[in-house]
């Protein structure tokens, strides 16, 4: 698997290649980062520029989502998007909804 | 698993030749208002484990059974060496004591009315003493790891469970279950959203069906009966939203990673009920709420629960030793105390699933042969007995 060497380990993680939202994985993320992403089940990486700051264990998405598109993450549905989410930006209660209850 | 890795372990083989890891005399309450004279008991006699409770009186029909399935199945679990039973007078107290015996472990039973306390706490504690004296002779023997009841549930769950410790405990299973351990995990309410993948997961379709329906009817008698509003200020709870997790379903995805990629359930169990159809991983109907869930799957007659937390829940158990795993850097760094396992390596990418599994099958063993866990030294002993209607 890629395994990080002392120069630079991941920011951002993403389940599956299906994914459109991926984990915060360091404390203290601040907008502009150029974020190292890695896929884990395939092992593939990309870089991504975080647009906001966001806390270690919060998602950020992948792709500009509308509202009424589902939040894909494991390569499943996780919920709805109630308001716009543009790339790069914070993806959570204010704007992700659960499909059930 | 790691090549030549030792699977021997040196645990308490029981009278009816389960085996257990810790070697408790346990002084047992039936009922709520027996605590103060088991708790005294305890007092004079130092070396036993009281285990107070709020429930048994009054309860009836399938509530009733629960609380006696529940506190039996604590006495009867292996890691239970020696039992004093109190409950206020003696029908209620013989059902339990007598439960209990049926494993062919010394039980003793007392009952208050027409002694009172004072009597009661006098010939308990000369029972208790025997005890002590008679269990902390026993002694550790050369057992096998597949010979362990396992069971797993996490708690203040994160995004970070979903990625490394949950499925860190999977890769144990993964691993054990076909060396022949026994298996428990739960949560009915913590599947939904995941529910057509943990369906699949079953031995066979009938297995699978079932499993449904018990799921189903939670949903549909339990959620949709009671609820309130969307469930959304309980589940995720606060602490899982604080930790980024959105949605249910997004917390159920990463939940049912303990199961790992290949273990299969064999059947579903009801809460604290004890696997009756040999080695092999089991469903049990159960809360999510940590103390509650560890408490019905001990009573079920696991003696190690492995419990992957993202926050840093701190829950133990009185009888079973919780082995806490996190990747979360953060709470390895601020409640660095209560974890036994850090495997926050999966997130730099420093470390493998299969690598934290089998850092996790170590500690299980270091437990088995003995190693206090964080929950164990800092004193987190709770007990929470499911309730399941009010008392009559």
């Amino acid at each position: 698997m890629f395994r990080s060497t002392s120069k630079e380990i991941p920011h951002l993680l993403v389940h599956q290649k299906a994914d459109n939202v991926g984990v915060v994985v360091i404390e203290g993320l601040t907008a502009g980062t150029d974020m190292l992403c890695c896929i884990t089940h395939d092992n593939s990486t990309f870089r991504l520029i975080a647009k906001a700051d966001v806390p270690i264990g919060h998602k950020i998405a992948l792709r500009d989502l509308k509202i009424g598109d589902t939040a894909i993450k494991y390569g499943e549905d996780i919920g709805k998007i109630i308001a716009d989410v543009p790339r790069g930006t914070h993806v959570h209660t204010q704007n992700c909804k659960t499909k059930r209850w | 698993m790691a090549k030549g890795s030792d699977l021997t372990i040196y645990a308490y083989r029981r009278e009816n030749n389960r085996v257990g890891v810790r070697n408790h005399v346990v002084i047992l309450p039936v009922d709520d208002i027996s605590n103060a004279a088991c708790e005294a008991v305890a007092n004079n006699v130092k070396g036993t484990l009281v285990i107070p409770h709020a429930y048994g009186r009054l309860q009836f029909g399938e509530d009733l059974d629960l609380h006696f399935r529940t506190m039996i199945g604590t006495g009867a679990n292996p890691n239970v060496a020696a039992v004093v039973v109190i409950g206020i007078e003696p029908s209620w107290t013989n059902r339990l004591a007598n439960g209990i015996r049926a494993t062919g472990k010394p039980v003793a039973e007392f009952s208050i009315e027409q002694n009172g306390d004072l009597e009661t706490i006098r010939t308990a504690s000369w029972a208790a003493k025997e005890f002590i004296h008679k269990t902390s002779e026993y002694q550790r023997e050369k057992c096998l790891i597949n010979e362990l009841w396992i069971s797993t549930k996490c708690g203040e769950s994160d995004t970070t469970t979903g990625l490394g410790s949950c499925p860190a405990v999977g890769n144990m299973y993964d691993k054990l279950l076909p060396k022949g351990i026994t298996g428990f995990f739960g949560e009915t309410s913590e599947i939904t959203g995941a529910e057509h993948i943990c369906q699949k997961r079953a031995i066979n379709e009938e297995v699978g069906a079932r499993w449904y329906d018990m799921w189903k009817a939670y949903q549909d008698q339990v959620i949709f009966a009671h609820q309130t509003d969307d469930l959304s200020d309980s589940q995720p709870t606060k602490g899982n939203i604080e930790g980024g997790l959105t949605t249910i379903e997004e917390k159920a995805l990463g939940n049912l990673e303990k199961i790992g990629r290949t273990s299969k359930y064999i059947d579903i169990l009801d809460p604290a009920e004890s696997p009756k159809s040999g080695a092999g991983l089991y469903f049990m109907d159960s809360s999510s709420a940590a103390a509650e869930c560890v408490t019905l799957m001990a009573a079920g007659g696991a003696v190690i629960h492995t419990f992957p937390t993202g926050q840093g829940n701190v829950v133990g158990n009185p009888i079973v030793p919780v082995i806490k795993i996190t990747a979360n850097p953060r709470t390895v760094r601020t409640m660095g105390e209560h974890i036994d396992i850090d495997v926050s390596g999966i997130l730099r990418r420093e470390q493998t699933i299969d690598e934290a599994g089998n850092q996790l099958i170590d500690m299980i063993r270091r437990t088995a042969n003995g190693r206090q866990t964080a929950a164990e030294a800092l004193g987190h002993r709770e007990f929470s007995m499911t309730k399941l209607y009010r008392s009559a």
